[in-house]
């Protein structure tokens, strides 16, 4: 890795002054698992490492009236393992669950989750976000391309949004809280993931010198019935392929208010709308989640070698809505 | 007098029992050292600058920012001003810094131009390989033509083994440190008293003239090699070219991507597959059109169908030269691959019989090569292990839902045996015995074997035996390579201590007043045989000799040991067929080595080979990307290698006693890796009524088989 210079600061305040205007002037470092490898790639070269680590307010779980506040430095062991979130959010627990191995979700924490960068191998083997050639041209459609985007795949990114939490905090309604120079707003976390246009942008909301401080699921959220299903080639140490989260409210059986995200698949976590219009006001059987992965997967556009993951998708989505359903049942 | 022979079973003590390694607490205290961890006074850390590109001319070479950098300390060219690459990742110059950082930050200092050529790494056949390949021709036995035609049954299809790499937990590397003219290298190799003369040869060559009698080679704990690490490698001579430069030890291990990139893969190997046979199973001809690559070098031409002698056949390979690093031997160079492409169409004709694979076996052994006999009765314990004759179905699991579950078969053969190896045995006056050998532990448990046929043959507990291995300065025992190290170390051991035993019971024999060939050694005592109470303890018995201890020296004999074996593997899967993910329930290994030395190890090989099996079968693959002529996942991460939860039960059996411990050892460390892939393979057929035609099965090859992607 390049030389940097490191920073320690106690206070959110202090953390912000040290970030720059520009991302190559400093980065976050929270728990380190995807940064330090980036970092040890010469993917990205920070001049500043500003380490949240010690900044107590991006603590801790909390629950009050507007609902579960997930400070951003909450672990992913820790979200795993909280029982008001077990209780409620099993979606969140199967996402949490995934991720990784022990060591990672004991390290890694929920914003550096949401933060993480893409994992396309084209971005990380130093060919810049968009995986471009000298001319500008992107190497992944015609290239190895069996983990990229078969949803919103329209270029110039073909990378997939690699956090597992993201489509399960969405489907829940979650907010995120973004904090800079001159002070805090709450978003939907359903708008802080964006496609890059440029190499120069990121795939989310924050400028370089803002901090997600925090995650909020709404107290409304609360007596949705959810579920995360992931599909993975192997138990340990991977990443999904394809993983569907979704939320409903069940009115008698019928089916109101659904959110159905997928994970993986697209440089952003998914939304389904045209699934979650199918499936609003009906009682779900087997045969309309079928039909409802079917439209989830309608839009895509696979690539020359991933056209396995349109039916990976397909099975994720069908999958999780009939764990969603007998869930709390 | 002892004899040579080895002990029959109601006599042996250790051998064939279940004896936990001997450095096993060391090793797993973290107190053994491995040449990563090894670090020497006023060490210094070399890295390499190696080139991106997978074809082109090195055409300039500037060190010079490099050389200022802090902390650097000599930069060594390995490739210079004119080098053709063939692969990117290939090393041009190394750095050697006081730190690993500074080395690193240097190799990327480096600037290197090159005239980019054109490449190709795409493992494309051969029709789409332009002007880079090269026939070996065709082999043809019987009437083919007619044979097909009269077959009643006839299969075709296509089979491929993509290219995996050895993926060594300790990459390869070495420390190297210069005394006067005298070289010691710390080596990460199974060629503890091969490589010296290598190091010699290339840096004469290079200008530091150095005789190989002061070339020292160390290798005490290997992080496995898998037949990647026999040579000095190009970078192994940098190393000590810049030790000699800077007068300081100097440690240069490959990272990750690098070892991943160049430092060693298995040819692939495709073939398109036409068998046929009559109605009752028999099978009647063969026909391959098979490729591969290995390379940028021409690959050897591969011999199929493996194992069976088919009365008529038609063979053909063609060898495509690619720009994706060299291969170097993989555990059984190609015989999994051969075994693959042969025992998948051997199933599918089966399938289309129909027949149990394991009936169509027994009824081709009168073609199937000089092992039927193990394998008539492998295939009945097998069977049994796997309780196949209720797993196994025809092909494609009737059974409602989206899991199906299925059963495979395949196996295999392999030679082994021994290379060479001398041994030197000391009894000293005190009682204590080392035996010292220039061979090396892979990780497979050799010292602890030799440790067991010394301490069996001198009638010791292996506590009383120190052996000493993995230095050169210990007579030369060959190469870890082709299953010939435990056939080669037993047999010298043996005989070495047996003589070291008789010059002992030379000297007793006035004492004990018997002649020497009276006495035996057992117990820890020295004794008349069948006279216990006339006999000296061990402790007692060494004192006799006064100041003097007993060496002895003497090489392997042939006569102990043999080579050829069988092993029959089965596996039992479950597939999702809406994802196309594969579960792997069990896997059952029944085996041969001739006489096995230590049950715990040779099953720890067999283990160890099967989760071998496991990975290239379901997720090992080198991708490349032919764009940029980049290893795209030369990584832990996407570079898959199977968890705890992805193995599922392993069974091993094996075999032994009459038919089988007469003849002797005979290595094992490869055999058991054949027949994982085809085994795996056939499961995920019967499972799914589909075959999976190439490896690794991965979810996205599942899915198309299944017509679902
Ligand atoms: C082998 C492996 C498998 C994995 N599998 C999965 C998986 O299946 N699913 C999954 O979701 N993840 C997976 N991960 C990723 C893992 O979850 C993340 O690396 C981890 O959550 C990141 O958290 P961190 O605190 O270590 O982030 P860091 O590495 O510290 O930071 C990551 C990024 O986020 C930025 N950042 C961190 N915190 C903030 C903040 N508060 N505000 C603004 N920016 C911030 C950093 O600047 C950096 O760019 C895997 C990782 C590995 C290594
Ligand atoms: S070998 Fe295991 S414990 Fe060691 S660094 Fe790698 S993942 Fe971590």
């Amino acid at each position: 890795m390049e030389n940097f210079e490191y920073a320690h600061p106690a206070k959110l305040k202090d953390a912000i002054a040290m970030l720059g205007a520009n991302w190559s002037d400093a980065a976050v470092l929270a728990g380190g698992t995807d940064l330090l490898s980036l970092m040890k790639d010469y993917v990205e070269k920070p001049k500043r490492v500003v380490n949240v680590k010690g900044i107590g307010e991006l603590e801790g779980i909390h629950t009050g009236k507007q609902g579960i506040m997930i400070g951003a430095l909450v672990s992913v062991e820790e979200l795993r393992t909280n029982s008001s979130i077990a209780k409620d959010f099993p979606s969140l627990v199967q996402a949490a669950a995934g991720i990784a191995s022990a060591q990672i979700r004991t390290m890694g924490t929920v914003a550096g989750d949401l933060c993480q960068r893409p994992r396309c191998w084209y971005f990380r083997n130093g060919f810049g976000l968009l995986a471009q050639d000298a001319d500008g041209k992107s190497l992944v459609p015609g290239g190895e391309n069996k983990y990229h985007a078969i949803l919103g795949n329209d270029g110039p990114a073909y990378f997939v949004s690699p956090s597992s939490l993201a489509p399960a905090l969405i489907a829940l309604g979650a907010n995120g809280t973004i904090t800079g120079p001159s002070g805090s707003r709450e978003i939907p976390l359903a708008n802080f993931f964006l496609i890059p246009k440029s190499a120069s942008e990121r795939e989310h909301a924050l400028k370089p010198n803002e901090i997600l401080t925090r995650i909020t699921i709404p107290a409304a959220s609360q007596g949705l019935h959810n579920a995360t299903y992931e599909i993975r080639q192997r138990e340990m140490l991977d990443w999904p392929l394809a993983t569907a989260s979704v939320s409903f409210r069940l009115d008698g059986s019928t089916i109101r208010s659904p959110r159905i995200i997928l994970g993986h698949v697209a440089p952003i976590p998914w939304s389904a709308t045209a699934a979650e219009t199918l499936i609003a006001g009906h009682s779900l059987s087997e045969e309309l989640s079928e039909q409802v992965g079917e439209a989830a997967v309608r839009g895509a556009r696979p690539l020359s070698q991933n056209k396995f993951k349109v039916q990976l998708a397909r099975v994720a989505v069908k999958r999780a809505l009939l764990a969603a359903l007998i869930q709390g049942a | 007098m002892a004899e040579y022979k080895w002990p029959p079973a109601e006599k042996r003590s250790l051998i064939g029992k279940r004896i936990p390694r001997i450095d096993g607490p060391a090793k797993s205290s973290g107190r053994a050292k491995y040449t990563y961890d090894l670090n020497r006074p006023g060490m210094l850390h070399a890295k390499l600058a190696f080139s991106p590109y997978a074809h082109a001319k090195v055409t300039g070479i500037d060190t010079s920012v490099a050389e200022k950098m802090s902390g650097v300390k000599a930069v060594q060219i390995i490739f210079p001003v004119g080098t053709e690459v063939h692969w990117a990742g290939q090393e041009i110059v190394a750095v050697a810094a006081e730190t690993e950082e500074q080395a690193r930050d240097a190799a990327r200092a480096v600037r290197i131009q090159y005239d980019v050529m054109a490449h190709m790494v795409s493992d494309v056949p051969p029709d789409r390989a332009g002007a880079n390949i090269v026939n070996s021709g065709e082999v043809k036995e019987g009437d083919p033509a007619k044979a097909f035609q009269e077959a009643d049954i006839v299969h075709e299809g296509y089979y491929g083994n993509t290219q995996v790499v050895h993926c060594c937990l300790e990459p390869h590397g070495q420390v190297a440190e210069w005394q006067g003219d005298k070289l010691t290298v710390w080596a990460s190799t199974q060629n503890v008293s091969g490589i010296g003369g290598e190091f010699a040869k290339s840096l004469t060559a290079k200008g530091i003239p150095v005789d190989v009698a002061n070339v020292v080679i160390i290798c005490q704990m290997m992080g496995g090699g898998f037949g990647a690490k026999f040579a000095a490698d190009p970078w192994g001579v940098a190393c000590a070219q810049l030790a000699k430069t800077t007068g300081r030890p100097v440690k240069l291990m490959l990272e990750r991507d690098q070892e991943l990139m160049e430092a060693g893969s298995r040819p692939t190997l495709y073939a398109r597959v036409k068998i046929a046979g009559k109605k009752d199973g028999t099978l009647t001809a063969w026909q391959s059109d098979a490729w591969g690559t290995s390379g940028p070098q021409a690959q050897s031409p591969l011999n199929l169908p493996y194992l069976f002698r088919f009365p008529n056949r038609i063979a053909n390979f063609t060898a495509v030269l690619t720009n994706t690093g060299p291969t170097r031997a993989w555990r059984a160079p190609n015989a999994p691959q051969q075994c693959y492409v042969t025992m998948c169409p051997f199933d599918d004709l089966a399938a289309k019989v129909p027949m149990d694979p394991v009936e169509m076996y027994r009824k081709n052994f009168p073609i199937l090569g000089p092992r039927v006999k193990e394998y008539a009765e492998q295939l009945t314990i097998a069977s049994g292990l796997m309780d196949w004759k209720s797993k196994w179905h025809p092909r494609g699991d009737t059974r409602p839902g989206s899991i199906k579950r299925g059963v495979g078969v395949a196996l295999h053969t392999w030679g082994g045996g021994g290379r060479s190896s001398t041994c030197q045995v000391r009894i000293n006056p005190d009682g204590s015995v080392e035996v010292s050998l220039g061979s090396q532990d892979l990780g497979t448990g050799n010292r602890t074997v030799i440790g067991i046929v010394a301490a069996e043959t001198l009638g010791l507990p292996l506590e009383m035996v120190h052996v000493n291995i993995g230095d050169s300065r210990y007579p030369p025992s060959g190469s870890s390579g082709g299953s010939t190290t435990v056939g080669s170390v037993s047999s010298s051991t043996r005989v070495t201590a047996t003589d070291a035993l008789n010059q002992l019971f030379a000297k007793l024999a006035p004492v004990l007043g018997v002649t020497a060939d009276r006495l035996e050694a057992t117990d820890s005592r020295v004794q008349v045989i069948n006279d216990s109470s006339k006999g000296l303890d061990w402790k007692q018995a060494c004192a006799k000799l006064g100041g003097t201890s007993i060496i002895a020296t003497n090489q392997m004999s042939r006569d102990i040991i043999s080579a050829g074996v069988g092993g029959v593997q089965m596996a039992e899967v479950s597939v999702d067929i809406e994802t196309g993910v594969i579960r792997v329930d069990k896997m059952v290994a029944v085996q041969d080595c001739g006489l096995v030395i230590n049950m715990t190890t040779a099953e720890s090989q067999v283990y160890g080979a099967l989760i071998f099996g496991i990975n290239y079968s379901l997720y090992e693959e080198k991708i490349m990307d032919q764009q940029t002529g980049r290893h795209l996942n030369p990584n832990m991460e996407f570079y898959k290698l199977a968890g705890m939860n992805d193995i599922g039960e392993l069974v091993v059996h094996m075999m032994t006693g009459p038919g089988y411990d007469e003849r002797g050892p005979i290595g094992l460390g490869e055999p058991p890796t054949v027949s994982p892939g085809p085994a795996l393979s056939n499961a995920v057929a019967n499972a799914i009524g589909v075959r999976v035609p190439e490896l690794p099965m991965t979810p996205d090859r599942v899915l198309a088989a299944l017509g679902k992607a």
